[in-house]
């Protein structure tokens, strides 16, 4: 009996400090992303590293930790690791989602909250993760596509696709379905392989190749670099302006000065590894249901609204 | 009637005596030239021909330097990462803002792509020669060890050149012209006359293919085998670095993806180019035309209407692989 009534003050007590100090609830947080190797995911470990400082600011008691890996293998270490340090959730944006789900399901059996990002494995649903959060590959190409269709339908639009797989297609389709009903004519399109300098020939080669073209659809920031390149030293004044994507800071930079070569970017925005943690956060500090699936819009960036997506200090 | 006589044989002989070896890779890209012109009318144009040769600009003036590393039968598969490696340094040191002459700050950028080139060439060739490891080995190392530094150096991201003034300094090296003709295009041939006087006309370069066709012949000659073998190293680096210069100024920046796969596409412009990968044999000329070869079959692909996107890169392999064959067709009938 009186082991009960001990029993029952220890539990009444233990949930008044929880409501009396629910700022100072110890939560540690383990956010697995992948190595900065391009653009993009340099734009994520700034990222995450940001909203890292943020939401340890924010909650006194909560601890953060970014874990950056080279490739999958290293990755699913990196869980391991982080599961051993006793964490209470984990956000991970997986390099290579199907051979990591093993490790990510070992961090969900034994009661952690998990957070998915970006890639989802074949089977994402609540047996891996409590929330996943993802930007809209079809959406992406489908802003760009609607954007070419309202300010210029009758334009004659060559096309630079990144690679081959999967997330580049997404992005064909949804552009096809933005272009429908329009006069919008799509005379090629060639793999530039998201990278530069093979943006740069592909377009130095579509010039060669028509005399006229209206607007150029390179879907990525980095090779609009490249295309731009091509465009001025073609010397060439058909174009009117060139379609990019991802909201890199140069590029954002341009929309926000006027650039009339770009005048938009359409959003893929490496800060969703930030939305991820915030909402993770959410769940043990706000008392709000978090769990789901969230897929971010394809923000079109305009000069009006380039200011808010704009980061100087990131490296992409 | 008696000259005629003697002349036929004195032809014949003359015939004889051109390398059909040396010939096939121009033969090959002539080839390419008339298919090409059947592919697209623009093909021909001038403007294409100078925009295709000025962007192989940079894989032939590297596979120059690998004819050297390869006819000494070593092997080099470090170039674009040393690509990346040397041009991203260059530009963060115009960015710095060390010399305040725009002028002197891009000379001084150049002295110091030159010798960064050079010392990454050395540190190759030393640890294939004194550390005597496999330049197969030892070069896919220095290869992740120069991208590494790349990446950790731009944090993933890319490193920009920053200074207007700079810049316009600088453009014109890849996009100026003398008499028409693209910088670039010059640069090509400048380095390939340098090369072939080094390797045809100099003690220097007999020795390279000695030490290539025979290292232990080579050694009992007392040819110093480590130190020509070091040597063609760091004439690879200056070629890396010399490529760099040309590279800069057409992007104005470098990522972690610059010069990805360029060690494959310098190898094959060498091998092309009619240089045995098994060293002794240097073709300098034939490796700039293999370089032309590379760049002219995707341009090419791009400017047919007839070839999926998708099967560009399968297309790619079978001209390389046609291009060979008939190289060794024309050999074999010598």
């Amino acid at each position: 009996m009186r082991k009960a009534i001990l029993g029952l003050t220890a539990v009444a007590m233990a949930a008044l400090m929880g409501v009396a100090s629910a700022q100072d609830k110890k939560v540690t947080i383990g956010v697995s992303i992948p190595a900065a190797d391009h653009g993009w995911t340099a734009g994520v470990v700034y990222h995450a590293e940001r909203v890292a400082k943020l939401l340890m600011a924010e909650h006194p008691g909560l601890n953060v930790i970014v874990k950056t890996s080279p490739d999958a293998a290293s990755q699913a270490n990196a869980v391991q690791d982080l599961a051993t340090q006793g964490i209470d959730a984990l956000v991970i944006l997986p390099s290579d989602p199907d051979p990591l789900v093993n490790a990510i399901k070992e961090v969900k059996g034994k009661g952690k909250f998990v957070a998915l990002v970006d890639r989802a494995p074949s089977t994402n649903d609540d047996s891996v993760r409590d929330i996943y959060i993802a930007g809209n590959n079809p959406a992406l190409g489908e802003v760009a596509g609607k954007y070419i269709k309202e300010n210029t339908p009758d334009a004659q639009v060559v096309v630079i696709r990144g690679l081959p797989i999967p997330i580049d297609q997404q992005r064909q389709d949804g552009f096809d379905k933005g272009i429908e009903g329009s006069n919008v004519k799509i005379l090629d399109r060639q793999f530039g392989n998201w990278n530069r300098d093979d943006a740069f020939k592909v377009m130095q080669d579509y010039l060669t190749k028509y005399p006229k073209i209206d607007v150029v659809w390179c879907q990525d920031d980095d090779m609009a670099v490249g295309v731009l390149q091509a465009i001025e030293q073609a010397k060439r004044t058909d174009i009117q302006y060139v379609v990019a994507g991802a909201g890199s800071k140069d590029m954002v930079k341009k929309v926000m000065d006027g650039d009339k070569l770009i005048p938009v970017d359409v959003l893929y925005p490496p800060a969703m590894i930030g939305t991820a943690m915030q909402l993770t956060a959410s769940n043990f500090y706000d008392q709000v249901p978090v769990s789901g699936t969230y897929i971010l819009d394809a923000t079109l960036v305009t000069k009006e609204n380039a200011e808010s997506f704009y980061f100087p200090d990131s490296p992409f | 009637m008696a000259d005629t006589a003697a002349a036929s044989p004195k032809v014949r002989r003359s015939w004889k005596d051109v390398d059909l070896r040396a010939v096939a890779p121009f033969v090959a890209l002539a080839l390419l030239l008339i298919l090409g012109a059947f592919a697209n009318p623009n093909f021909i144009s001038i403007d294409n021909l100078l925009n295709v040769i000025t962007r192989s600009a940079f894989i032939a003036i590297i596979a120059v330097g690998a004819t050297f590393v390869i006819s000494a039968g070593g092997l080099d598969l470090s170039v674009g990462s040393m690509v990346a490696f040397v041009a991203s340094l260059t530009i963060m040191f115009m960015n710095s803002g060390a010399l305040a002459d725009p002028m002197m700050t891009l000379v001084a950028a150049m002295v110091l792509a030159l010798a960064i080139g050079a010392a990454c060439g050395l540190a190759n060739g030393l640890i294939t020669t004194v550390g005597r490891i496999e330049p197969f080995i030892a070069t896919l190392g220095t290869m992740g060890i120069y991208r590494g530094l790349t990446t950790w150096l731009s944090q993933g991201g890319a490193i920009t050149l920053r200074s207007p003034d700079v810049q316009s300094l600088y453009r014109p090296v890849y996009f100026g012209e003398i008499f028409g003709v693209p910088f670039p295009i010059i640069a090509i041939f400048i380095t390939g006359a340098l090369a072939a006087f080094v390797l045809y006309r100099t003690r220097y370069g007999r020795h390279v293919l000695a030490v290539g066709s025979n290292e232990d012949v080579a050694r009992y000659s007392g040819i110093p085998v480590n130190r020509v073998r070091t040597i063609t190293y760091v004439i690879q680096g200056l070629c890396v670095a010399v490529a760099c210069l040309l590279y800069i100024p057409r992007l104005g920046s470098t990522s972690a993806t610059t010069g990805l796969m360029w060690e494959l596409q310098a190898i094959t412009a060498v091998v092309v180019g009619g240089t045995a990968l098994r060293g002794g044999v240097g073709r300098i000329w034939g490796t700039i035309c293999g370089a032309f070869i590379l760049e002219i079959v995707g341009n090419i692909m791009l400017l047919s209407n007839f070839v999926s996107e998708y099967l560009i890169g399968a297309i790619q392999g079978a001209i390389i692989i046609i291009a060979m064959l008939v190289q060794r067709s024309l050999v074999r009938k010598s």
